[in-house]
């Protein structure tokens, strides 16, 4: 049986009257990402904080490797927190020091690296998290999501074994979100450190995840992976996860008409590979002639309609997005591309045509939809995927729907 | 009963008030403790030692030399009136050198600095700690006390000696000017005056106090700044201003009372 890296027991902490941490039992394997969701005050920081050292637990124990950290000397705390880094939910960047200060401040204080070496593992650091020209600026002349960017350039650059991630994307527009989960996703592959993430971003989060934890009044509810997650049936759970993916599907779902085809291939291409996935490419394909004969408020109306129902129909753990004018892209992580194929069926039979024009009685059109399936494994990059079910790898279904009242 | 809890609840308060100032004054002296050992700890903060005295020392100089003047001056004017009546206007530069350099140099530079840098200090520090930086810092493995008070502590007990030294020496010019140039006593005398009457000991008891003052400065200023969050008064913004105002008026109000102890070791 796998072994713990990190392990809490039985872990009590209160502040005054107000009980935080109640009995809390958690564990965080080598090499994985773990999540942790729960509702906002829930303690999940505290948690976390628990894990640095930053705070200590009024009972239970914490176990590193086995041991309890309580047991440990100064020494071996010291190196404990060397292996340990922390990305801030507020970002803690250093305001009166700059950007390149801020990232560099971690090899420069605890590091007997020469300058030049610094330098350049800074600068490699800011390529890579696409941090240019900002070297002299201060953390205030930043936005908030290259603010995030930076604290997370800070909390990468001593290449820790362990990263502890407090909602790392919390304030970030949806494109800056599913980027920091890939590259969350791309370092932890490429250099295998554990990952613990606090987030709220459901489902999307769970993609780079390969365990969650649920914690609920100060109590882990759920522990397990992505899988187990969405067989649970304690109540609690699926109200929490449903609750929070309604709520960012209609955030990704309904972007403003400008933002529909970028959006969707930047979510597309920022979608990680590491699970096994297939995807559902709908194309509402007179789109246009509708836009020509009704305005593009009808299009637009038909489009966002066609979405919120395949939303509706899809299961808690897929995701859908625009892609392109006249495009719906579904994921759906850990289905073959031939349940896909099924899937669709019965979305396509789910979605009633005259839920979707009974917005325009006086109408008379028809609405032509078309198909197209790819499945994925680990290491496809997403945009080949879609282009494969674009063009060659998968047949084309034509679904038609009309609005039979209209006696078409 | 109602007499008897009358009766007890001041000596509880005041048993609760006193066990509270004995822990502080303990919290105090263990934090400035760590902070001087850990000026010493490899590598040396040179660096950042010279920018805080850049920003304590050099960055005061045109207030304290301001203030050194008009306290001077005043001195003069002060005891040339005093001193006419008896008619020994020989001994101002007596005067006005022991005064300033027993009490008025270390003291008042002093208390200048805890205005000009000390506030600063104060305010640095409780910011940084309720924008969590200071939490940043220990989850890199960086002694907060070590990156932010070591270099502070060591820049003041270096500046503010040198600062009291120009203080001192730019009061005597000012009181050369209002004694001499203005009220006519002959320069020579106030000079001789001044070198026959200091001594070493005056000139060593004003250094140890201007070090000693330093050290109250920088520790009760940055004491406030780093526990700014553990305050119930006041959190966030308000907690920082609440730590600002506390950090001045503690400091010189201990700068007074340390003054009146080491004076009275000192004589």
């Amino acid at each position: 049986m796998k072994e713990p890296l990190i392990q809490f027991k039985d872990v009590y902490k209160s502040f005054g009257e107000n009980h935080v941490l109640n009995g809390t039992d958690l564990s965080i394997y080598k090499g994985e990402i773990t999540t942790i969701i729960g509702k906002s005050g829930g303690g999940k920081s505290v948690l976390l904080k628990h894990i640095i050292g930053l705070l200590e637990q009024d009972s239970g124990t914490i176990l590193f490797e086995g041991r309890p950290v309580s047991d440990m000397n100064k020494a071996e705390r010291k190196a404990l927190k060397r292996k340990c880094s922390y990305m801030f939910q507020g970002t803690a960047l250093f305001d009166s020091l700059t950007i390149y200060e801020n990232i560099a401040l971690p090899l420069k204080e605890t590091t007997s690296l020469s300058d030049s070496e610094i330098n350049s593992r800074v600068r490699d650091k800011m390529e890579q998290l696409d941090l240019h020209e900002i070297d002299e600026k201060y953390p205030s002349q930043l936005s908030g999501g290259m603010k995030k960017r930076v604290a997370l350039a800070r909390a990468l650059i001593t290449d820790p074994e362990i990263i502890l991630f407090d909602e790392p994307t919390t304030g970030l527009d949806p494109i800056r979100k599913k980027a920091v989960h890939k590259m969350i996703s791309d370092y932890q592959q490429k250099i295998g450190f554990t990952g613990v993430v606090i987030s709220h971003d459901i489902p999307d989060i769970f993609n780079i995840s390969q365990r969650i934890a649920m914690l609920n009044d100060g109590r882990v509810l759920f522990e397990g992976s992505h899988d187990e997650l969405s067989t649970a049936s304690d109540p609690a759970i699926k109200e929490f996860i449903q609750g929070m993916e309604n709520r960012h599907e209609k955030m990704d779902c309904i972007p403003s008409v400008a933002e529909k085809g970028t959006m969707a291939r930047e979510q597309a291409f920022a979608m990680p590979g590491q699970t096994g996935f297939s995807i559902i490419l709908l194309h509402l394909e007179n789109l246009n002639e509708i836009t020509m004969n009704q305005g593009s408020g009808a299009s637009k109306a038909i489009l966002n309609s066609f979405v919120s129902k395949a939303h509706d129909c899809i299961r808690a753990t897929d995701s859908c997005f625009f892609y392109g004018q006249d495009g719906i892209l579904i994921l759906l992580p850990g289905l073959a591309k031939d349940n896909a194929e099924i899937m669709c069926d019965r979305l396509v039979s789910m979605i009633n045509i005259r839920d979707i024009l009974d917005k325009f009685p006086a109408t008379n059109f028809c609405l032509f939809a078309s198909a197209s399936f790819a499945g994925a494994v680990s290491g496809n990059r997403p945009e080949e995927i879609i282009a494969g079910s674009e063009f060659k790898q998968s047949k084309k279904y034509k679904f038609s729907f009309c609005n039979e009242l209209e006696g078409m | 009963m109602v007499r008897l809890s009358a009766l007890i609840n001041p000596l509880t308060a005041l048993g609760r008030g006193t066990i509270f100032i004995v822990i502080e004054m303990g919290r105090i002296a263990i934090f400035f403790l760590r902070s001087f050992a850990l000026i010493f700890y490899r590598p040396f903060q040179l660096n950042k030692i010279m920018q805080q005295i850049y920003f304590i020392g050099a960055k005061s100089v045109f207030v304290i030399s301001l203030t050194g003047a008009f306290t001077g001056m005043v001195l003069g004017l002060q005891g040339y009136y005093t001193l006419v009546k008896f008619g020994s206007t020989g001994f101002l530069g007596a005067a006005v050198a022991l005064t300033l350099i027993r009490e008025l140099g270390p003291v008042l530079t002093a208390i200048m600095v805890t205005g000009r840098a000390g506030s600063a200090m104060a305010a640095e520090v409780g910011i940084m700690r309720i924008s969590e930086e200071i939490d940043a810092l220990e989850t890199m493995d960086i002694n907060p006390i070590r990156f932010l008070v070591s270099p502070k502590l060591a820049a003041a007990l270096i500046s503010v000696p040198l600062l009291t030294a120009l203080f001192d020496v730019v009061g005597i010019l000012g009181g050369y000017l209002t004694g001499s140039v203005l009220l006519g006593i002959s320069p020579g005398a106030y000079f001789t005056r001044i070198e026959t009457s200091v001594i070493l000991d005056d000139v060593t008891g004003g250094f140890i106090k201007s070090v000693v003052f330093a050290a109250v400065i920088v520790t009760i200023c940055c004491f406030q700044g780093y526990f700014t969050h553990t305050r119930t008064e006041g959190f966030g913004a308000k907690g920082v201003s609440i730590s600002t105002t506390s950090a001045v008026v503690i400091s010189c109000v201990l700068i007074l009372i340390t003054d009146y102890v080491l004076t009275s070791f000192l004589l």
